[in-house]
């Protein structure tokens, strides 16, 4: 979602902000729309399958996560520097031709549109596959809601990108928590019992959470020289 | 259509398949290990921290 911000922000500042505004604001409903449409359909799959579909989904995705927040935080991989992504998008879009469709500037509003729902699909996904394991997507849709609210409250309020927000520290913690339930989850709807049922949980995020910072740990120890 | 399902190869394999892989192998040894009279519960968590470290030690080379 910082990311999106960040672009919203670029096109904001240098096309216009009803463009960009416009762009978020379409490309948000689209989203509520996939989330409407595959919500109910979802709830009609047996829980089994849901939590074995489910887990197995959420732990590749949250291991993609975790796998490049591990490879930042032991400095494999360059941190994200939102004010950077901030100054190539402003420069892309200083030079981009004007042209107005619908009476909107069309660079503006699709590269608004495009930031926001590519990083809010991972929103969506996350929203859909928590809310449906644990039968509630509209209360997992008012959470996502609630961080949309207020990573956009705390854009207003800096007027800029978020480039002290610690972007790789919390896409680590996600990490550690799609990676969880997904192992939790998926492991349930493969047929396993876990010792003490929903009790093994913390269990499960502290191995998944001490394991990862054990990684990181190790690949600092063979750091390369990384800006 | 092609582009489509690269998207969501991206999307949700992302940048190493063997992850991918490596999971399903561990989904279906965990799902064996199940039907027999043998805790299961422990495999899938090691076999995450396993292909992790083992796509991590592949960048890290």
């Amino acid at each position: 979602m910082v990311e999106a911000l960040t672009i919203v922000l670029a096109m904001g500042v240098t096309r216009g902000w009803r463009a960009a505004l416009t762009g978020a604001v379409a490309a948000t409903v689209a989203l509520a729309a996939i989330i409407a449409a595959l919500g109910p359909a979802l709830t009609v799959i047996p829980i089994e399958v849901l939590r074995l579909v489910v887990g197995a989904l959420l732990l590749v995705f949250g291991l993609q996560w975790l796998r490049k927040a591990i490879l930042r935080a032991s400095g494999w991989r360059a941190l994200r520097d939102e004010d950077s992504v901030f100054a190539r998008e402003t420069a892309a879009a200083q030079t981009a031709a004007h042209e107005e469709r619908a009476g909107l500037d069309w660079y503006g509003f699709t590269v608004s549109f495009k930031g926001v729902l590519l990083e809010g699909l991972e929103v969506a996904f996350i929203v859909l596959t928590f809310g449906s394991t644990q039968g509630s997507i509209p209360l997992a849709a008012a959470g996502a809601a609630a961080a949309i609210v207020l990573v956009v409250a705390a854009g207003v309020v800096v007027r800029g990108p978020l480039s002290r927000v610690p972007e790789n520290t919390l896409a680590f913690a996600v990490g550690v928590m799609l990676t969880t339930f997904g192992t939790f989850w998926g492991a349930e709807g493969a047929g396993v019992s876990w010792p003490g049922d929903d009790a093994s949980l913390p269990g499960v995020l502290a191995f998944v959470a001490l394991v990862s910072l054990v990684f990181v740990s190790g690949l600092r120890r063979r750091r390369p020289v990384l800006a | 259509m092609r582009r489509f399902a690269q998207f969501w190869w991206d999307f949700i394999v992302g940048d190493d398949w063997r992850v991918a892989a490596g999971i399903a192998v561990a989904f279906g040894l965990t799902a064996l290990l199940a039907t027999t009279s043998v805790p299961a519960w422990w495999l899938l968590p090691l076999a995450v921290a396993a292909v992790l470290w083992l796509s991590l030690r592949r960048v890290a080379r």
